[in-house]
């Protein structure tokens, strides 16, 4: 496989395939750790079964996800040094301790908390087995807190300094910490992975839902979930515009990338819609746009000036197609996902959210949206600040290790190999698991795994009979 | 300067305790794996798995704040030593993801042939090798250039580096089996008895092999540790080693329950007690030493701050959970 390719372009496909591998856990469990939480504080709160029986069923599914999370993020904190060694000796001064900080404030609470979240609710007793349920929702947030701090500090490096060795090192810790793309970035990523789970839920709901509208678990979970995208998703596509102004203002020519923009415009630049970026050429071909339209959403006025990239030295262009692509790809199912939410809530005022087959269907066919759009989203960040790991600082390829082509090429083989046998079977498990109802007396992993009674089979744990 | 010195040093301490508790805990995780083969029985492995399944995420997590640890407190180190141990590394990360997931993908199938069993065993062995053969291939010396590892990518290979491999492999088994005296009952416990024995007399053999190898590998090793006065403060560490021996035969022979693990954990300590004495003030050996690779002081006096406070509080809750599942497991009958 991969003869001619050089280590450096072998590494950053190693990285791209592991990360894209990776963001799929992380951005259903932090969902779905909160969900849990709401389950359990609901059941609590008024005692109905159906949260209990909810909360037992996720749970299951939760734990198979978050296992997946956690090895394949063990894989990524050691990417950096295996495959990125210069780039971790020069920034490992600022982005270690940021990582270091993630570990030690939310690595460890989940993971200490997840024993007892999983098989302790007997053990604990109900308020003990809460708190843990919701030290393991914090733990996750608090984790993208700090990852995503790290990552907007490479798109949006500030606080720093440089020192003789070469490294960056911090002058400042709070600026460094709070880098001026990092609360876009948090906030749009913690909604997606609200979102992402929520369609999920969503579509396990509209699933059971269509074999029998009056399964009490698929109701609730189906309208819960309709909830979040009637609310969440507009607010997403707000928070997604205020981070392009963002972007705009730190990274102009990622924007240039996204939008397609290879020329300039004096006078008010157009959003194009589609077309076809031929990087080479330095044109958007068969392009389809809406005159203007651009310099209105990004600079509030219709006749605004518009750099291109014809203003920017060639090799500091990103991958242009990747980039705008990926970029529609996103933005279409933030589209599709507000759509649906809109007409939820229209057939919930008809009376008919339990009903509608068609609604059903859709959310059904919107199970992967959020997937997608969050990897299409992480992949524009990505692929639009290249050149550079540190964006303007550290170009990619001066960020490798002194690794021989060979040794990489193993590894990226070992990993897809690995990954696709490993993850596809976890899949096949939490799809069975979606396949089956919530049930009364839904049982969590606790009992099962216990007795080793397969799937279904079991009996109740007394507590929560 | 001579702040620099001092954190640098107590950040050397740091970041060997993280290692350590790692090894410990994750010893013991990874050590079932390695005996999985030997409990052919569905119910004995249900058991085992049990034992662990609550607690195994926040063992591996040790490992985890060892590498950002180190990324984040010797960056040079860590770029230095990961591409230099690429191989195992990568190896060691493989085996973690087959092992890792197999705490949840066993029990969505049914049947006593379990391919995830056989993931979960096969992972364990896997990431102990190479995190064994990467221990001897740190010790063994790794060839630098400025601030880059500057070998080939199979120096790592040597029969050293297997020796510290395969002594890592029974070293966890043994931690394993005492681990299963600890939490079980009846013929499953008795097994771990029989194991404890054979692998403590293995264990002993490998501790002596290696001890007697790496004052070979190097002067500096051999100065270390036989040169007056050194001798002085390094003589007690066989001695102990062999009290503790004693005690844990003796705890075998008596069917103690907790005792033959936590006395392993003590033999555990003195080897690596041993390790910080051969490697000190080097953390790549030979050729950069912890004030080369230290991160700037604000870096590490930031995270000073985080880890005096975070650490306690982290062992605190981790030994709450270790309370919370204390005991017995049984077979079946809802140990959970
Ligand atoms: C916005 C969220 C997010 C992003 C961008 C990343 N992660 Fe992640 N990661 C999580 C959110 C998360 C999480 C929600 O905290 C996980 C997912 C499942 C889990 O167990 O915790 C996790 C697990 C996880 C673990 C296992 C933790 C454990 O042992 O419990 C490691 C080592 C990493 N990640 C490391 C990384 C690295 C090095 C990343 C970047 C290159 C990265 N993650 C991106
Ligand atoms: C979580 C979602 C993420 C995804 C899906 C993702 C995806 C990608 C992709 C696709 C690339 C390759 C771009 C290219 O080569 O053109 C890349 C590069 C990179 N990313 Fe990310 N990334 C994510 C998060 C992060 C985070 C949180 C960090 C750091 C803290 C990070 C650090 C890097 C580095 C160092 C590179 C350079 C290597 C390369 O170009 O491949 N990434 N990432
Ligand atoms: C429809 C409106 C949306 C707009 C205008 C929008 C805008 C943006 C922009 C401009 C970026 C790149 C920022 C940068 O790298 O500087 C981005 C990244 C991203 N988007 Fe969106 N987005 C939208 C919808 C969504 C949806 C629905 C999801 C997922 C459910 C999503 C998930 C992400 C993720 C995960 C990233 C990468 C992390 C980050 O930079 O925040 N986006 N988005």
């Amino acid at each position: 496989m991969f003869e001619g390719w050089d280590a450096v372009v072998l590494a950053r496909a190693q990285f791209a395939f592991t990360m894209s591998f990776h963001i799929i856990f992380p951005a259903f469990s932090i969902g779905l750790a909160s969900y849990l939480a709401v389950l359990e504080a609901l059941w609590l709160w008024t005692g109905r079964e159906v949260f209990i029986n909810l909360f037992n069923y996720w749970l299951k599914i939760f734990a198979v996800a978050f296992g997946m999370g956690v090895v394949s993020g063990i894989v990524m904190s050691y990417q950096f040094g295996t495959n990125w060694s210069v780039f971790a000796d020069k920034t490992g001064p600022v982005i270690g301790p940021l990582m270091a900080y993630e570990v030690l404030t939310a690595f460890f609470l989940e993971a200490g908390f997840l024993g007892v979240m999983l098989f302790g609710l007997e053990r604990v007793g109900h308020r003990l087995h809460f708190m843990a349920t919701l030290m393991v929702a914090i733990g996750t947030l608090i984790s993208a807190f700090w990852i995503l701090s790290a990552n907007s500090w490479m798109q949006t490096p500030t606080g720093h300094t440089v020192n003789a060795a070469g490294q960056f090192i911090a002058a400042d810790w709070l600026e460094l910490i709070f880098n001026p793309s990092f609360p876009y970035r948090l906030v749009h990523m913690v909604l997606a992975a609200y979102l992402t789970t929520a369609f999920a839920i969503g579509a396990v709901g509209a699933f059971h839902l269509l074999r029998d509208p009056h399964q009490a678990g698929a109701r609730v979970m189906f309208s819960m979930a309709m909830w979040m995208a009637t609310i969440v998703a507009p607010i997403q596509i707000v928070a997604g515009d205020q981070h392009g102004l963002n972007t705009l203002e730190h990274q102009p020519v990622k924007i240039m990338a996204m939008e397609g923009h290879f020329e300039s415009h004096k006078d008010g630049a157009p959003l194009y819609l589609f077309g076809w970026p031929d990087q080479a050429e330095g044109k958007l071909k068969y392009a389809v746009g809406i005159p203007k339209l651009g310099s209105l959403i990004l600079k509030h006025s219709p006749d605004a000036p518009m750099a291109g990239l014809d203003t920017v030295p060639r090799e500091n262009w990103p991958p242009v197609f990747i980039a705008f692509w990926s970029f529609r790809i996103m933005v279409g199912m933030g589209v599709l996902m507000a759509g649906l939410g809109l007409v939820s809530l229209w057939m919930r005022m008809r009376g008919r959210l339990y009903d509608s087959r068609l609604l059903h269907v859709c959310s059904v066919a919107m199970a992967p949206a959020g997937f997608i759009a969050v990897l299409a989203g992480w992949v524009t960040t990505e692929v639009g600040r290249q050149p550079f790991t540190v964006y303007g600082l550290l170009r990619t390829a001066d960020s490798a290790s002194p690794l021989a082509a060979p040794a990489v090429a193993s590894s990226l083989i070992a990993f897809i190999i690995v990954y696709f046998a490993v993850f596809t079977a976890g899949v096949v498990y939490i799809l069975r698991l979606m396949a089956q109802p919530p049930r009364h007396g839904e049982h969590g992993p606790t009992k099962e795994a216990a007795a080793g009674i397969a799937l279904g089979a079991g009996t109740v744990p007394g507590a929560i009979r | 300067m001579s702040i620099a010195v001092d954190l640098a040093t107590v950040w050397a301490f740091i970041i060997a305790f993280a290692v350590f508790v790692y090894v410990v805990m994750d010893g013991f995780d990874l050590g079932l794996g390695i005996l999985f083969p030997l409990f052919p029985k569905k119910a004995d492995r249900d058991v085992i798995m049990n034992s662990v399944a609550p607690v195994w995420d926040g063992n591996e997590t040790w490992l985890v704040l060892g590498g950002g640890g180190m990324m984040a407190a010797f960056p040079l180190a860590y770029a230095v030593l990961m591409p230099a141990l690429y191989t195992p590394m990568i190896a060691m990360l493989l085996g973690l993801v087959f092992r890792g997931v197999a705490f949840e993908f066993r029990w969505r199938i049914t049947g006593e042939r379990n391919k995830w069993d056989t993931a979960f065993a096969g992972g364990s062995l896997l990431a102990t090798l190479a995190q064994g053969i990467a221990l001897g291939a740190i010790l063994q010396g790794i060839h630098v250039e400025g601030r880059h590892y500057a070998g080939g990518w199979w120096d790592w290979l040597t029969p050293f580096s297997l020796l510290t491999g395969v002594s890592l492999v029974i070293g966890y088994a043994l931690l394993g089996a005492t681990w299963l005296v600890m939490k079980t009952e009846g013929e499953l416990r008795d097994r771990a008895y029989g194991l404890s024995w054979a692998l403590l007399f293995a264990m002993l053999g490998a501790i002596g092999a290696v001890s007697i190898a790496t004052p070979f590998l190097h002067v500096h090793y051999t100065q270390r540790w036989f040169a007056w006065p050194n001798v002085l403060l390094t003589a007690p560490v066989p001695i102990a080693v062999a009290a503790f021996t004693v005690l844990l035969l003796r705890a075998l022979a008596r069917k103690y329950d907790y005792q033959p693990f936590f006395l392993t954990l003590s033999l555990f300590a003195l080897s690596y007690a041993g390790l910080g004495i051969s490697m000190y003030p080097y953390i790549v050996p030979q050729s950069i030493t912890i004030w080369q690779a230290a991160s700037p002081e604000n870096s590490q006096i930031f995270m000073l701050f985080g880890v005096a406070v975070l650490i306690p509080l982290i062992l605190a809750y981790t030994a709450w959970t270790y309370y919370v599942f204390r005991g017995k497991v049984q077979a079946g009958s809802g140990y959970h």
